[in-house]
């Protein structure tokens, strides 16, 4: 309370009496001082952040081991990801948070019209970072690099490509005719490469199904790879090149087991995280509105502080992300 | 409670905010542009083959990047200390998990990658020869 | 995100007057949007007490079934692996998980700490609005077509079973997940912000030692289990392959994230019911707490422990022999801390006026049930003999001690103890006392036999047994209506003190800490100035008054107040 100077109350209240609550119109009933308030609000802020950490740090471990178990698995499939599209969103993220951090600045200073316009920039940065995550995820999918059993979908129409139907042959011959699947049937699984698909066997296989309540596995569902892959670096380079063209991990004969995992994560992380985007740009928005009604001033603003550090959370992600899944050599 | 002991920003105009650290706007741009340089500098690494020393030298710049962040956009070099606790904290408990799992996981993937122990191998070529998991033999 | 903003302007406090939060406002809206920790603590109260309810008729059913060695007419064992399961995920997730916390702790915590309110006070509704949501989506599971996966959600088979329920059940655990984070996230603030002055960290009653470590623990461990549900979720529909073999995904994994979670949870479940004991057993032997700072400290050594033995729950469940080792050594050191808390208490207990009320003998109740759920806990945490005990009934009945025996009644002890506090009102004792011991006698008969029926091998969650075992499962049935009948006097002593008990007095127990200098009930705004912090624990300077039928904190008594006050060690009488 000793450091609350005279002339920081912008606001003309009635009564600038002794008391913190008619002096500071923001302060809650509970809380003594402006100080008490803020403090409160941003360890709050800060057991929150932690919260998010682990909530992705799980995530994080998940991609250490999936990593650990199968490297070949990342470093092949790495080069389908557009690394120049990343690297250009790494950068507008940044600069996003950039502009947040000075909308604080600006809120500290009782700047409204500085205020305002960083927030706006803060929510163009992060509207930029969907439009491109939306033209990375849509190339993906077309391409069939997806989750689970859709990344061994094969190509359906006539592109002139011979690997649509060498794949499809490969199903019709590994395919078990006797996993017969609801859910799956307008998902046709395939084996993940012919060679190994039908030369060696499931290393182990769920016992036949007796109970009713257990759903039979997708036909051909590749197995847990425990096989090695040779060298393949002069191949990866090659397909590298390829990486555009429809489909064309269906037909590469070097493609380890299980590349779909690699896919699965980055879907499964990426996506998180971009819902985490969305719910920071109507955050946004609300403090966008909030400043423009004049509510924060160097007395009070808390909210653009709070918000500002969820915003920087979400580029702190990004920022490993980046490198995680874009830059395997 | 408002801590007398911020350190004084320099930019002049003397409108120090009630409560919590006014970050300078020239530290601010720095730190951005630094954040980008790293960015292509990270990007530009990655051509280099360095082998394993690859995702080291990534991860090291990205947790730079991180730590920049932190300290000037989230203003955590100037915050309370049981803050920078909490999120340095909670980094850790994220560290155990990886850790505790890592190490489960390299354990099993001497014991099963590693193809058949060498006793359950006798029994198998002894025994059942044709069986699939006969052919993933010790390496 | 507005929630979490403390800093909003709410309306200034009209001045305290006679009415309390209960009549402070009146409507069903004052309560459903209700900014009042208590009114909080109360709706969550009821809400928790309506899922024990329904988790006690599914675990009725259950035992029920086990009466016969054989399949019976009325229940199918998938019906049977249904009721399991929903006693588990029922008491778990919504009852245990947020009851002390939640709802005594809500209640409780800012007036023990001298406070108007929590931190967050709208983060604290939210909470409660997201407890309610996660529990209705546990009810549409039941719609969808339910689930049997067991509480644990163990995959491959959570990933495949083709009943309906399970993506509902795991949506609605992970909202669970948050109301639970969130009430972590005030409590903790809560404890650092805003602590009156003279209120320092080794002023705190036990109590909130306690939730402040149960705090740490739901903020850093509930996101594990959010996320990893998501992940069970998302691989259901979409396949991505983390946990199900048949993708190529690692279902052990699964269960290192879920266990890395689901041990500290048990630590969410018994360290503030450690509190409660730590507070009923001091104020009602009348006797400074015995080893203040070993009791405080060891919380939180705990919190932090609990976090390095989850892989004891993996030791045949394909954890490398390593790890099995690793964690087995450290699980060891949790039993530590918590002897500690057991030698204090006891210490606590010696040359005390003890005052052996309801509420007292739901403490030594716990001495007794903690004790032999810790030790039992040694067995299963020694690698070789878990070989032989794991998933037997053995274990079932170790962690009903440690779960039901322990926590379970603490937080209806402190249910009794605080019950004045939060109505005004006094219940029988009697009807309080033979509910006590109708619990007490019923669950040692229900789950001591389940020690001996798991070290004869009688494994958990089957639907039939061999006939020689029926004897023991006999027993065990007559042991679990007993305590059903147990908590069906309990309930309806506490309800019909709601109408018809005497008023109770500010103190009637003869307590220090802040919660008994407030009026019973409450006012709305707890207390109309800030109060005065002494020893929460140095119960010399209170004594009986006759005028205000119940206790009261005599000030001229206080040899740091008044230097003439004559010397008085140890209990009052």
């Amino acid at each position: 309370m000793t450091a609350i100077d005279s002339h920081a109350h912008s606001h003309g209240d009635a009564d600038h009496g002794h008391h913190a609550h008619s002096e500071y119109p923001f302060l809650a009933h509970h809380f003594e001082s402006p100080a008490q308030q803020f403090d409160s609000g941003k360890l709050g802020m800060w057991v929150f952040l932690a919260t998010e950490i682990l909530f992705f740090g799980a995530l994080f471990a998940l991609y250490a081991i999936m990593r650990a178990e199968s490297p070949e698995v990342f470093k092949y499939a790495s080069h389908y990801l557009d690394t120049t599209m990343g690297g250009i969103n790494t950068c507008v993220l940044i600069l996003s948070s950039m502009t947040m951090a000075m909308a604080v600045h600006f809120a500290q200073r009782s700047k409204q019209g500085p205020l305002v316009f960083c927030l706006f920039l803060t929510f163009l940065g992060a509207c930029g970072f969907l439009v491109i995550k939306y033209f990375e995820y849509t190339h993906k999918i077309h391409a069939n690099l997806v989750w689970g059993p859709g990344f061994y979908k094969p190509v359906e129409h006539g592109d002139g490509h011979a690997g649509g139907h060498a794949a499809a042959d490969a199903h019709a011959a590994t395919a078990t005719p006797s996993s017969p699947n609801a859910v799956m049937t307008e998902h046709p699984v395939l084996g993940t490469n012919p060679g190994l698909a039908s030369n060696s066997p499931p290393l182990f296989k769920l016992p036949p199904v007796e109970s009713s309540t257990i759903k039979p596995l997708p036909a051909g569902t590749p197995g847990v790879s425990l096989v090695g892959e040779g060298d393949e670096t002069q191949h990866q380079a090659e397909v590298a090149e390829a990486a555009h063209e429809e489909k064309v991990h269906l037909t590469d004969p070097e493609m380890p087991l299980n590349t779909h995992r690699f896919f699965g994560i980055y879907f499964a992380m990426t996506g998180l995280h971009g819902i985490h985007v969305i719910i920071g740009m109507f955050l946004i928005g609300w403090l966008m509105y909030g400043a423009a009604k004049g509510r924060f001033n160097s007395n009070y603003y808390t909210p653009v502080d709070l918000g500002g550090l969820y915003w920087h959370i979400v580029d702190l992600i990004w920022i490993f992300l980046f490198p995680l899944f874009y830059l395997i050599h | 409670m408002s801590s007398p002991s911020h350190s004084h920003s320099s930019h002049g105009h003397g409108e120090q905010p009630l409560v919590g650290h006014l970050v300078p706007m020239s530290t601010l741009i720095g730190t951005g542009l630094g954040l980008i340089l790293l960015t292509v500098v990270t990007v530009a690494v990655v051509e280099v083959d360095l082998g394993e020393l690859n995702i080291v030298i990534a991860l090291a710049i990205a947790a730079f990047k991180a730590t920049l962040v932190c300290l000037y956009f989230m203003h955590l070099r100037w915050d309370k200390p049981f803050n920078q606790l909490m999120f340095f904290g909670s980094i850790l408990f994220v560290l155990l998990l990886m850790l505790f799992c890592l190490m489960d996981v390299g354990q099993l993937r001497k014991t099963i990658r590693g193809g058949n122990p060498t006793g359950v191998q006798a029994v198998l070529d002894a025994e059942a020869p044709t069986a699939p998991i006969a052919k993933n033999k010790p390496q | 995100m507005t929630t979490l903003d403390a800093s909003r302007p709410t309306h200034l406090n009209i001045e305290a007057s006679s009415d309390n939060y209960l009549t402070h406002t009146r409507g069903l809206l004052s309560w459903a949007f209700t900014l009042d920790h208590k009114r909080i603590g109360v709706m969550y109260m009821f809400a928790i007490l309506g899922s024990f309810f329904v988790g006690g008729v599914f675990a009725l059913l259950v035992r029920t079934k086990l009466l016969f060695p054989d399949a019976v007419n009325w229940m199918t064992a998938e019906q049977y692996n249904q009721a399991f399961t929903l006693h588990g995920a029922v008491m778990v997730f919504l009852v245990i998980v947020p009851s002390i916390p939640a709802a005594l702790g809500n209640f409780i915590l800012p007036i023990m700490l001298g406070a108007k309110d929590v931190a967050f006070p709208r983060l604290n509704l939210a909470s409660f609005w997201l407890w309610i949501f996660g529990a209705i989506f546990v009810v549409i599971s039941l719609l969808a077509g339910s689930f049997d996966t067991g509480w644990t959600f163990y995959t491959p088979y959570s990933t495949r079973t083709t009943l309906g329920g399970v993506v509902w059940v795991i949506t609605g655990v992970f909202i669970l997940g948050f109301s639970s984070i969130f009430t972590g996230m005030n409590f903790i603030v809560t404890i650092h912000k805003l602590r009156p002055p003279g209120m320092t960290w080794f002023r705190m009653p036990l109590f909130l030692w306690a939730l402040y470590s149960t705090a740490l623990i739901q903020v850093l461990a509930t996101p594990v289990l959010a996320i990893t549900l998501a992940l069970v979720a998302i691989e259901r529909v979409f396949h991505i392959g983390v946990f199900d073999p048949a993708m190529g995904g690692d279902p052990v994994l699964f269960q290192h994230f879920f266990w890395f979670y689901s041990h500290p949870a048990v630590y969410i479940m018994i360290l503030p019911g450690m509190g409660i004991i730590s507070e009923i057993i001091a104020v009602h032997s009348h006797r400074h707490i015995f080893g203040y700072r070993f009791i405080a400290f060891s919380s939180i050594a705990i919190a932090f422990f609990s976090f390095l033995v989850w892989g004891h729950h993996m030791f045949v469940s394909g954890q490398s022999g390593l790890m099995g080792a690793v964690f087995s050594l450290i699980t060891f050191s949790v039993a530590i801390p918590s002897a500690i808390k057991v030698f204090n208490w006891l210490a606590t207990l010696y040359k005390g006026s003890i005052s052996l009320n309801t509420p007292m003998l739901y403490g030594l109740a716990f001495l007794f049930l903690f004790t032999i759920g810790g030790l039992t806990g040694l067995h299963l945490g020694t690698l070789n003999t878990d070989i032989h005990l794991h998933d037997t009934y053995f274990v079932v009945a170790h962690f009903h001690y440690v779960m039901m025996g322990s926590a379970l009644i603490a937080m209806v002890g402190g249910l009794h103890h605080w019950w004045p506090k939060m109505f005004g009102r006094m219940y029988s004792e009697a009807l309080g006392k033979l509910g006590c011991v109708l619990v007490f006698v019923g669950f040692n008969v229900t789950f001591f036999t389940q020690f001996m029926l798991g070290s004869h091998g009688m494994p958990r969650r089957y639907y039939l047994y061999q006939p020689e075992f029926q004897i023991y499962h006999v027993i065990s049935t007559c042991g679990s209506y007993i305590m059903a009948l147990g908590f069906i006097i309990t309930g309806i002593c506490l309800l019909k003190s709601l109408f018809s008990g005497k008023p109770a007095p500010a103190n009637p127990w003869g307590g220090r800490s802040l919660e008994w200098q407030c009026p019973s009930p409450p006012p709305h705004d707890n207390f109309p100035t800030t109060p005065r912090v002494g020893d929460c624990y140095d119960f010399s300077i209170v004594r009986w008054d006759d005028s205000a039928g119940g206790y009261v904190v005599d000030r001229s008594l206080d040899p740091e107040l008044n230097p003439n006050a004559p010397k008085r060690a140890g209990a009052h009488h």
